[in-house]
Order: C-alpha cells, then sequence, then structure tokens
C-alpha cells in the first residue's frame, strides 16, 4: 500500500473513530470498546476494498457485510456514514428514541446495513447464507462478516464455520476481532475460545492472522482471502479494545459503558489531535 | 376416504413449485427423507441444501438467502424448527421480516413412539408471538399443498406445520381454494361451533356428524391460518352460536384455542372450551392411540360441546 492512500486511509479511520465516540457519547450507553478495535478493518472494508455504492445501498450485485458482533453498531453506522451512506451528524441520534439508528443493526432502516444483528452468533450463519446464495449466481459478490473473539463462544459460530467449509463458499470471509475481552473479562478467562486459528484451520478454513491496526497487513491479508479457492478465509485481527483513546485501551470496563462529559472531552480531543497530526 | 400425510403434500408441493419458481431453494436438517424435502431434493439436487443436524445455523442461512431475493423454504420437525431456532427465527428472520418459509413437520402428539421429546406441542404458540410471522395448520393433503404453493407468492416470513400421521383427505382437490387469513365454515349450526385447526378439522366434522344425530346443530370452522386469524368468522359464530368448543393438536395454551379466546374476549364474550393437549408432555405409543388417549378424536369432541351446552 502506498503512504498516501495509507494516510488517507488513517484519516478516515480517526473520523470513524471520532463518530463512534459522538454516538455513543450522545446516547449516554451503547459499546465503545469493541467499535473502536474493530475501526480499522471495517473502514478499510467500506473505503478500499468493497464493491457498494452509498447512492444505491442494494445494488444487487454489491459486496456485503454482515456485522455478526452487532453491539459495535457504532462503527458500523460511523463508517457507513463517512462513507455517504447518510449524514455524519446523524450519528448524534445513535440510539435515541426518534432515530432510524438502533441500538444494534436493523436491515431495511439503515441504508448500508445488510442485516439485523445483535444476537450473537447468528450473523454468520446470515453471511453463509448469502455467500451460498452468490455461489449460484455465478460469484457476482463477495461477503464479508465480523465476529468478536467472546462471540466465538457461541456454539452457532461453528455450526456455520462447518457449513461455510462444506459448501466451499471462497466467496466469504469471515472478520475476526481478537482484543481479547468480554464482559465478563479476558475471554481466556471468561471460557477460552483459543486457539481460534487452529480451530478455523480444523474445520476446514484458510486461516490469517495480522495485526488488526495496520493498514498494510490488513489490505495483504485480504488480498489473500481473495486468491483462495474452495475454502472460506478467516482473517484474525489482533487488536486493541478501545483503541485510539488512552483511558479506554485494553480496559473491559469500556465495553459497554458510555464516556461522561469530562471523558468525552478527553477522547475527543485525543482523536481530533490524531487526525490533525495526519492532516498537517 | 383416501389417507395422507401432509408432510407427503409439502414434499410434492415444493417439486411443482419449482416448475414455476427457478429461484427456490429448499433447505433441511438432515431429515430429508421424514420431513418429505427429500422428494424434492430427488428432483432439483442442485436446488436443494442439506444443512446437517444445525437448525439454528439453517435458520439463519435461510435468512441470508433471503436477504439476496431468492424463494427459501427452511424445514426440520417442529421442536427443533420453531423449539430449538427459536431465537434464530425470532431475530434473523422476523425482526427483519425475511421472506423464509419454515416447513415444520412432525408437529404435534401424532409423531407417536418417538415420544415427548419430539412431540412438539408449543410450536403454534411460541411462532404466533413474533411480530409478522404467519402460522399456517393445514387440515389435510389438498390443503396443505395448496397453503405452500399460495406461500410461496406471498412475501414475509411464515411458519406451516405437517403432521407425519397419514390423515383423510377430506377436501376436494377441484374446488378448494387456500385464502390465507380466511377460515373456512365447513358446516353450518346454531347450537355451538366447534373451532379446529390441523387435523382436528376432520375429527371436528365427524363429531358434527354424531351431533347431528343426536339433535344437536353444530357449526364447524377450520382455521388454517392461525395468525393473523379470521376475527370475522370466530366473532360470527360466538354471535350466532353463543358457545364455542376450539380443537387443535397442540398445547392449549396459546394456541388455537387461545387465538379464538382472544378474539372472543374483546368482542363477543361466550364461553370458549379448548380441547388440546392439557400442559403436559406426551409419551410413546401409536399415533391413533395417544390421539384418543389426550382427547384428540371426535368421540371427546362430541363428549365436550354436549358438556358445554348442559346436555
Amino acid at each position: 500500500m502506498d503512504q498516501e492512500r495509507k494516510k488517507q486511509l488513517e484519516i478516515t479511520a480517526a473520523k470513524v473513530r471520532i463518530g463512534i465516540i459522538e454516538g455513543v457519547y450522545n446516547a449516554k450507553c451503547g459499546h465503545p470498546g469493541g467499535s473502536l478495535s474493530v475501526c480499522d478493518a471495517l473502514t478499510y472494508l467500506y473505503f478500499n476494498r468493497m464493491n457498494v455504492d452509498p447512492k444505491n445501498p442494494s445494488m444487487p450485485d454489491r459486496d456485503r457485510l454482515v456485522l455478526s458482533k452487532g453491539h459495535t453498531a457504532p462503527a458500523l453506522y460511523s463508517v457507513l456514514a463517512n462513507r455517504g451512506y447518510f449524514p455524519v451528524e446523524d450519528l448524534k441520534t445513535l440510539r435515541h428514541i426518534d432515530s432510524y439508528l438502533q441500538g444494534h443493526p436493523v436491515l431495511g432502516k439503515v441504508p448500508g446495513v445488510d442485516m439485523s444483528t445483535g444476537s450473537l452468533g447468528q450473523g454468520v450463519s446470515a453471511a453463509c447464507g448469502m455467500a451460498l446464495s452468490g455461489k449460484l449466481d455465478n460469484d457476482i459478490y463477495r461477503v464479508y462478516t465480523i465476529l468478536g473473539d467472546g462471540e466465538l463462544e457461541e456454539g452457532q459460530v461453528w455450526e456455520a464455520a462447518m457449513f461455510a467449509a462444506h459448501y466451499q463458499l471462497d466467496n466469504l470471509v469471515a472478520v475476526i476481532d481478537n482484543n481479547g475481552l468480554q464482559i465478563d473479562g479476558k475471554i481466556s478467562e471468561v471460557m477460552s475460545p483459543y486457539p481460534i486459528d487452529e480451530k478455523f484451520r480444523a474445520f476446514g478454513w484458510h486461516v490469517i492472522v495480522i495485526d488488526g491496526h495496520d493498514f498494510n497487513e490488513i489490505e495483504k491479508a485480504f488480498d489473500e482471502a481473495e486468491r483462495v479457492a474452495n475454502q472460506p478465509v478467516a482473517i484474525i485481527l489482533r487488536t486493541t479494545k478501545g483503541k485510539g483513546v488512552s483511558y479506554m485501551e485494553n480496559q473491559v470496563s469500556w465495553h459497554g459503558t458510555a464516556p461522561n462529559e469530562e471523558q468525552y472531552k478527553i477522547a475527543i480531543s485525543e482523536l481530533q489531535a490524531k487526525l490533525d497530526e495526519l492532516t498537517k | 376416504m383416501e389417507k395422507k400425510a401432509t408432510r407427503e403434500s409439502y414434499g410434492e408441493a415444493l417439486v411443482e413449485l419449482a416448475q414455476k419458481r427457478p429461484d427456490l431453494i429448499v433447505l433441511d436438517a438432515d431429515l430429508a427423507a421424514a420431513t418429505k424435502t427429500g422428494i424434492y431434493k430427488k428432483a432439483c439436487p442442485d436446488r436443494f441444501f442439506d444443512c446437517g443436524i444445525q437448525e439454528a445455523d439453517m435458520m439463519g442461512v435461510a435468512a441470508g438467502i433471503a436477504t439476496t431475493g431468492k424463494l427459501v423454504f427452511a424445514s426440520s420437525f417442529a421442536m427443533f424448527a420453531a423449539g430449538r431456532a427459536f431465537e434464530v427465527v425470532r431475530n434473523s428472520i422476523g425482526y427483519p421480516h425475511l421472506n423464509v418459509k419454515i416447513g415444520a413437520t412432525h408437529a404435534g402428539i401424532s409423531v407417536g413412539e418417538d415420544g415427548a421429546t419430539h412431540q412438539c406441542n408449543e410450536d403454534i404458540s411460541l411462532m404466533r408471538t413474533i411480530p409478522g410471522m404467519t402460522v399456517i395448520n393445514p387440515a389435510d393433503h389438498v390443503e396443505a399443498k395448496a397453503a405452500v404453493l399460495a406461500m410461496a407468492d406471498y412475501e414475509g416470513p411464515t411458519y406451516l406445520r405437517f403432521g407425519r400421521l397419514a390423515v383423510p383427505v377430506f377436501n376436494d382437490a377441484a374446488a378448494y381454494k387456500f385464502e390465507v387469513g380466511k377460515g373456512i365454515q365447513l358446516k353450518d349450526g346454531n347450537d355451538a361451533a366447534i373451532i379446529a385447526t390441523g387435523l382436528m378439522v376432520n375429527e371436528a366434522m365427524e363429531a358434527s356428524k354424531a351431533l347431528a344425530e343426536q339433535g344437536i346443530s353444530a357449526r364447524v370452522i377450520n382455521i388454517h391460518t392461525i395468525k393473523p386469524i379470521d376475527r370475522d368468522i370466530i366473532v360470527r359464530a360466538a354471535k350466532e352460536t353463543g358457545k364455542i368448543v376450539t380443537v387443535e393438536e397442540h398445547s392449549v395454551i396459546g394456541g388455537l384455542g387461545s387465538a379464538v379466546s382472544e378474539v372472543v374476549t374483546e368482542t363477543v364474550p361466550v364461553p370458549v372450551v379448548k380441547i388440546g393437549v392439557q400442559d403436559v408432555f406426551g409419551h410413546s405409543g401409536p399415533a391413533a392411540a395417544l390421539l384418543k388417549e389426550f382427547g384428540l378424536c371426535a368421540d371427546n369432541i362430541v363428549k365436550v360441546t354436549k358438556q358445554v351446552l348442559g346436555k
């Protein structure tokens, strides 16, 4: 990836992070930690990889993305808004009673959302269905699904993993946001899904493990994924929960808590400083 | 009278449907031989996908397929389709209101020898509570086949309930027309109304004949669509007969009896007595013997109707 494109992605990701904080702060609740950890991969997908058109969100041959870890809707909404699906200003209405930006993604209500998700383990099955349907239509699109590492504790994920490999869904990529934390603590202590890579390999997937905050590695991984034939691909992102906001990083308490006014100001000033540094 | 299980009708209807719907996809969860989607699998092997023994994933896969605009049927036993996969049906199919047809076979006590783990008497209740879900429980082969074909053209999530047991084919295929949400008055009568669904409809007809011989005029209504329910036909029955007996091969909690009661209590409050599985689990045994034991037969409908009338 050339430096200019990488810089543009970093700028976009910084804006997306600001949108995440604006949304969660104004909602006074929501999930900032996992939204910030998955932010870079989501930004990359919508800005540099997926065949999508914000002016035509239901274009039949568009690439699909199912946010199986639906609680990180603030990240998806912020990416979609920054990509032009709806006004960035609307992010401040997240979770409000009269807003279309529901706490978890809803198909048909939010432009650009390809599937309703939120109940963990279900999105990946829907992504399998989309991928299967795409195969029957001569592979006209690719399907991405994003899972949390804690989400891997859901049995349905492994049903879907078996299904995807069995039907050789090589148009499907599952992105696993391995930030290591879930509500009750470290995933290794609550109910360890490790070794994640070996599990997916054993289920017949092609597995790629990368630094989930390095755009060079992210791009290389998705390039490699497109070259894989007859197998679904799992890209495991090693990430930092709360990435980009100093006091949220690696703190499990920021899984599902909104910042107060003082914390909000610190978060925005940190992210704005990052953005200024990138754009100066 | 010819007998046929409605699961057979389901399999046959899918094959017929494939002729006019090239976008049809059928999923099953390792029960194709029993749900009779195997008939379709044989006819259209490229458009059939076995999900193996994973009902939750199958419902999610069906939802994903539906988002791409294809017509999809997902099949398993009622116990697993409505029971095990309930929350996936609710969140991945119901909430986004996707056009998935759930073909659930082996419903009710007439599963027989497999026993209580497989006798689903709760599915109508579960499916009825999901907003936007249409719930269909056909009475015989003719109705089952017509319902599958009709619901294929209907946009929205639908639960179709079929049985394992071969039951009398009492509808006339040439004359029968399926209209979603419309109850069918099979016999007029003014002393009481017997409102039945599924394989109990034929029993209700038999009961009505026996009652007629005893000078009791019982109206018989077939409710094949439990949701949205035909309020008009129920209100009319309540007004004109004043006494209602509901009959279903399902728990008396949350099924047809409850649905009818909900209408009656809000409109024309008259007594509604519910024949069904009385908040107990079933057990192993031949289907016919079980139906008799649980009071799901013409004899018991006659007895209960007479009790309601104080005779």
